[in-house]
Order: C-alpha cells, then sequence, then structure tokens
C-alpha cells in the first residue's frame, strides 16, 4: 500500500516538474499545473482517509526495513484528516493566488508544493526524528513564502520568525536527543510502548525531553508566551500565504495530539499526563491573550491573526483536557477553524484589494466596489469564527464545551471559549461596521481592473466551507472519533510489520 | 571523558545565548551557528560516549550506536541549508530596512556594538541611505 507516501511524493515531484525551465516564464501554465496537481492531492487524501476509515491505520515502511528499525510513514484516520484538510485549504488559496498574487516574485508555485510536502509528511511521519526533518522542510519553505513579493514589512516579519524558528529547531534537536537517549528508539508507537516500561533512571531524562518538545511545539501551536512571532508574520505576509498559514499553527497541535496524547498519556506509568497541568493554564492565557489582541486590533489582518491565536489556545484546552471526546472535538474544530481563518484572510484580501491606500485598517476610507457580496462573505467568515449558529463555529465550540463537561473541566473552559466568543463578536462587528459603512468619497477607478473573479470565486468557496462542515456535521463527528480513538489505541510494532508479502 | 565533554556543550551554549541576546542580526547568525554545533555535538553523545569502538555489528561485543552518528549527519546538512538562509535574509533585512537591527529600529540599541567605535548605522532609511554616510 502507497498510499501513505503519496501525499508527501506527489507535492514533491510536482514541484520539482514546475521547476522545469520550459515553464520558467509561462505563469498560466505553472498556475494550470499546479492546480491539476493539488486537484489530485485532494483525491489522494480523500481516498486515504476512506481506506483509513474502513480499514484501519496504513502503516509504510520506507526502504521496507522491519520496524522499530526502518523509518515509517503512518497514514491512520487523524493525520488522513489533517491531510485532507491541508490539501483543500491549499486548493482554495492557490485559486485566490492565481488571481494575481503570484506575479510578485518568481517561484511561488514551487515553494507553495514544497510547503505542502512539509505539511503533509509532518502529518504522516511515525518517527520523531523525520518529524524534525519534515518540520525544517515546511519552515524554509514558508520563509520563503512569506517574503515572497518582497517588502520592509514583510521582511521585518521574516526576520523574527526565522530567526525565532532556528531557535525551536535547536531545541527540537536537544528533545531528540534527550528521548533517543531516554527510550532508546525515535519510532512514535516504539516509544509509546516503552514509555510505560522505562527504567527507574530513564524518566527524569524523559521528562525532560518530553517537556522541551512541548516547548518546541508550542512555539508553532502558539502557546502563550511563544507566541509573539504570529501576529505580525500573518498580518504582513501576502494574502494567499496567510490563509494557508493558517494550517501552520495546527502543525505544532497536531504534533502534540501524536506525541504528548500517546507517549505521555494518561496509564503510561510515570510519564503520563506529563505537562498538562501546565498545558492547561498556559492555553487558557494564550486564550485571554489572543482575546485581549482581537479587542486591540487595528486593522482586519491583525484581527484575524488573533482570532488565531484565540483558536489556538482554545484547541491546546481539548489537548489538556486529554480525552478521547476532546480529542475528537478538538479535531471538529481544527477543521473549522482552519478553513474559516484561511477563508477570513481571503476576504480581508477582498476588502484590501477594493479600497486602496487605507487597506485593512479601521479608518474612514473610500467605499467598496462590490460591497453587497464582500460584507456577505465578511459576516458568514465573521459568524463562524465567532461561533454563532448556524455555522460550524458554533457546532465546533458546542461539541468542546461538551467535552468539557464530561471530562470535568468545564469550570475554566466554558467561561473562556464563551467570552472570547463575546469579544471576537464586538470587535468584529466593529470592524465590519468601520470597512463596509464609514465610507468617504468615490470607488476607485482602478479597483475594477485590480479585482477578478477568480477572488471572489476562491474566498466563497472557502466560505461555503463553513456550511458543507455544519451539513455534514454527523458523519464528521463519527469519524473524528474514530479517529481520536485511532490516535489513542496507536499502533503497535507487530502491526506495522504485519500486513507486509 | 564525560565531565570535558559536557562543558564544552555546555560553554558553547552560554556563548550561543549570549550572542543571541544581541540585538544585530549578524551576532544572532553567529549565535545559532554556535548553537548548532553545540547542538550537534549534544546529540551525537545521546547513544553514550563509547571510545575506540567501531559502529558495526560483530567487530566487537560492544559496539557504539550508529544511530546518532546518522542523525548528526542529518542535523548538519538542515543547520547548514538554514544557516546560509539567514545568512541571506539578514542581508537582504540590512538593504530593505537600512540597517542590521533584529526590530529594525533606526538607533542602535547594542551598547556593547557602539561603546568603542561610532556606530556604523547612521540613523537613516531607505536603500541608498549606506552609500551617503560614506
Amino acid at each position: 500500500m502507497h498510499l501513505a507516501a503519496l501525499p508527501v511524493l506527489l507535492p514533491f515531484f510536482a514541484a520539482v516538474f514546475v521547476l522545469f525551465p520550459c515553464f520558467n516564464d509561462r505563469l498560466p501554465l505553472q498556475r494550470l499545473l499546479t492546480q491539476a496537481f493539488l486537484l489530485a492531492l485532494v483525491f489522494i487524501a480523500t481516498v486515504t482517509l476512506h481506506v483509513t476509515l474502513r480499514d484501519g491505520p496504513i502503516a509504510y515502511a520506507m526502504g521496507d526495513w522491519q520496524a522499530p528499525f526502518g523509518i515509517f510513514l503512518l497514514a491512520d484516520s487523524m493525520s488522513a484528516f489533517m491531510v485532507l484538510l491541508t490539501a483543500v485549504l491549499a486548493l482554495i488559496t492557490h485559486l485566490y493566488a492565481c488571481a494575481g498574487e503570484d506575479t510578485t516574485g518568481r517561484y511561488f508555485h514551487p515553494l507553495f508544493l514544497f510547503q505542502l510536502m512539509g505539511l503533509n509528511g509532518a502529518f504522516l511521519t511515525a518517527d520523531a526524528f523525520n518529524l524534525f526533518v519534515f518540520f525544517e522542510i515546511l519552515l524554509i519553505a514558508s520563509y520563503s513564502l512569506l517574503v515572497h513579493g518582497g517588502g520592509r514589512e514583510r521582511t521585518r516579519a521574516a526576520q523574527h520568525y526565522v530567526l525565532y524558528n532556528l531557535i525551536g529547531s535547536a531545541f527540537f534537536l536537544i528533545a531528540l536527543a534527550v528521548l533517543y537517549h531516554a527510550f532508546g528508539t525515535l519510532s512514535i508507537p516504539d516509544m509509546a510502548a516503552r514509555a510505560a516500561t522505562l527504567p527507574e533512571e530513564s524518566l527524569p531524562l524523559a521528562e525532560a525531553g518530553g517537556m522541551l518538545l512541548m516547548l518546541v511545539f508550542g512555539i508553532k501551536a502558539a502557546l502563550l508566551p511563544l507566541h509573539f512571532w504570529l501576529p505580525r508574520t500573518y498580518a504582513s505576509t501576502s494574502i494567499p500565504v496567510a490563509a494557508l498559514f493558517a494550517v501552520m499553527t495546527k502543525v505544532g497541535l497536531y504534533s502534540l495530539w501524536r506525541i504528548h496524547g500517546v507517549v505521555y498519556a494518561e496509564g503510561n506509568g510515570e510519564l503520563g499526563g506529563l505537562g498538562m497541568n501546565l498545558l492547561s493554564i498556559l492555553s487558557a492565557l494564550t486564550v485571554v491573550a489572543g482575546t485581549l489582541g482581537v479587542l486591540s486590533a487595528e486593522s482586519l489582518r491583525r484581527l484575524i491573526a488573533h482570532l488565531v491565536i484565540v483558536s489556538a489556545g482554545t484547541l491546546l484546552m481539548t489537548v489538556a483536557m486529554g480525552t478521547t471526546e476532546a480529542v475528537a472535538a478538538g479535531l471538529y474544530y481544527t477543521l473549522h477553524s482552519t478553513l474559516m481563518a484561511g477563508a477570513f484572510f481571503l476576504v480581508a484580501g477582498l476588502i484590501i484589494l477594493q479600497r486602496g491606500q487605507a487597506e485593512d485598517r479601521f479608518v474612514r476610507s473610500r467605499p467598496l466596489l462590490v460591497p453587497k457580496l464582500t460584507g456577505l462573505l465578511f459576516a458568514v467568515a465573521a459568524m463562524a469564527l465567532i461561533g454563532l449558529p448556524p455555522f460550524s463555529g458554533f457546532v465546533g465550540k458546542v461539541f468542546i464545551m461538551q467535552a468539557a463537561l464530561d471530562s470535568g473541566d468545564a469550570w475554566w473552559v466554558w467561561p473562556l471559549i464563551l467570552i472570547s466568543g463575546l469579544a471576537a463578536l464586538i470587535a468584529l462587528s466593529r470592524a465590519g461596521s468601520t470597512l463596509f459603512w464609514r465610507t468617504q468619497g468615490s470607488v476607485l477607478p482602478e479597483v475594477r481592473e485590480r479585482l477578478r473573479r477568480l477572488h471572489f470565486v476562491s474566498a466563497s468557496l472557502l466560505c461555503l466551507m463553513t456550511v458543507a462542515l455544519v451539513l455534514a456535521a454527523g458523519p464528521i463527528t463519527e469519524w473524528s472519533m474514530r479517529a481520536a480513538q485511532d490516535l489513542h489505541d496507536g499502533i503497535t510494532i507487530e502491526q506495522m510489520n504485519g500486513g507486509r508479502p | 571523558m564525560e565531565l570535558v565533554y559536557s562543558t564544552t556543550v555546555g560553554v558553547m551554549v552560554a556563548c550561543s545565548v549570549f550572542l543571541m541576546l544581541r540585538g544585530h542580526t549578524f551576532a544572532i547568525v553567529m549565535g545559532l551557528t554556535l548553537m548548532s554545533y553545540a547542538v550537534n555535538l549534544f546529540l551525537f553523545a545521546s547513544g553514550g560516549l563509547e571510545l575506540h569502538k567501531p559502529a558495526i555489528l560483530g567487530e566487537t561485543d560492544n559496539p557504539t550506536d550508529p544511530l546518532p552518528q546518522a542523525l548528526v549527519l542529518t542535523a548538519i546538512v538542515i543547520g547548514f541549508a538554514m544557516t546560509a538562509f539567514a545568512l541571506i535574509l539578514a542581508i537582504r533585512a540590512r538593504a530593505d530596512l537600512g540597517n542590521d537591527q533584529v526590530d529594525g529600529r533606526s538607533t542602535p540599541t547594542d551598547n556593547l556594538a557602539s561603546k568603542d567605535k561610532e556606530p556604523r548605522e547612521r540613523p537613516k532609511t531607505g536603500k541608498n541611505a549606506g552609500g551617503k554616510s560614506k
């Protein structure tokens, strides 16, 4: 079964293919090819999800070395969900980029595909060191995408982001060295198997390594004292890249699920529930900090970036709760918040294109050329992210609150979720009324040329995802329960080696 | 052996932390390089320190662990690429922002750098600021 390797290999070969010299100066062809590859990726991800839900996890031994010595890719329904989410988000944000954002610099399309390779690899790997390698692949692609197009603000943000993440990578390596010494392996299923019976003298090392890993994933997932890179990065980069980056914080979250939810799961002896008390405090504070940021933001992109922080905090709370129900609710909320943050960035892009120099700052400015459709999309994305019915944010938040009630964490989770929702409602209604109603002068003449139909098509498509998530809420929650159960059960070494000829 | 090894790693990390806390991009990149050396040494030691033992099964009763060597090799390659990228970005930022402060401020914030000599970066902005000051 090569299905588990395809989501990594396809973007890689596609990126190399698009880099061939014959496509160099033919942007339309590059766009068409990348779209075709992304469509194929969505198809593969759908098939992977279907197969994993039907037959259970697929373990893929690279080079056919046996577990636990070989390096494995592992596609269970959890990782298949994340791969599908990434593929859908990438397809639509790339469509938006094709409307003109990719002309500001070269190699946008190969970089976009390399980014997907790194993301998919991080979701699919079953080896902690390979997780590091794929993190680096997705990071170096994201560095380049971040500065794509250039400009002072972008360079400044990129400098912070790059240096910060390089320090994070150094910590990742230290953590891996410590863990290798403690566990004697870096294969995640093998680590999980050994965690319960670790010898006494290795326990402090295993704990230190686990906490260091939490630090590293906290950087990626925008946990409170480590999240300061996020607002400037997201607010200064180009719109399609910001929308794609909505999935980046989820990589850290997913890694927390994958490693701390399995290796350091409750019931693994001394190591069970490592750092979860700290994580619950920090995630709650993340929500508070994000909410304050939402209320004080001066431009729409900054506001959305802080909403991303709020949703990251909300998701980290589900990690801290640690039950299977919480993970399932977190998975649904991940799907929703990633797609909707992406959609909101695209809507912000529409607004920036139409407002000229005022961009997306909350100041009095020229009226929009297409106020009705833009306003409708704004309202849908805003209501979804706030968590108002009938959109997916409401469903997602209800699931998380139910899970909190079952695990006895309702007393601190409920107020945070409800108050952050209220704050988002206030901030977004103020933002919307400024952007759409406080107008003066006339519509800019050059807007008509800059604004393409493709911009609206892609933004609407991504906004429609919230409706899709609500309509399919029944099956999706059922599958996410299965995915959380799969993640919890893990996979044994025998299973990884079994099913092979 | 262990003492010398761990002291080396510790001193290198301490130096790199000092360099990374400076305000200039060059110092930070130097700090990151030093940090990656220290991390590579640390990673190398994770399989246990053994002297004069081959990493091949069958040669001796107690061979060294070959996996950390493979990990270090990967980490070196990745660290090299990342340092190169950080340097290019630092040069780009020097051109775009007009100085080499990490936060892009026009006045030097690093007292250690400006104590004994004239600050090289004049508080000017724009791309041609460097040419005029000479």
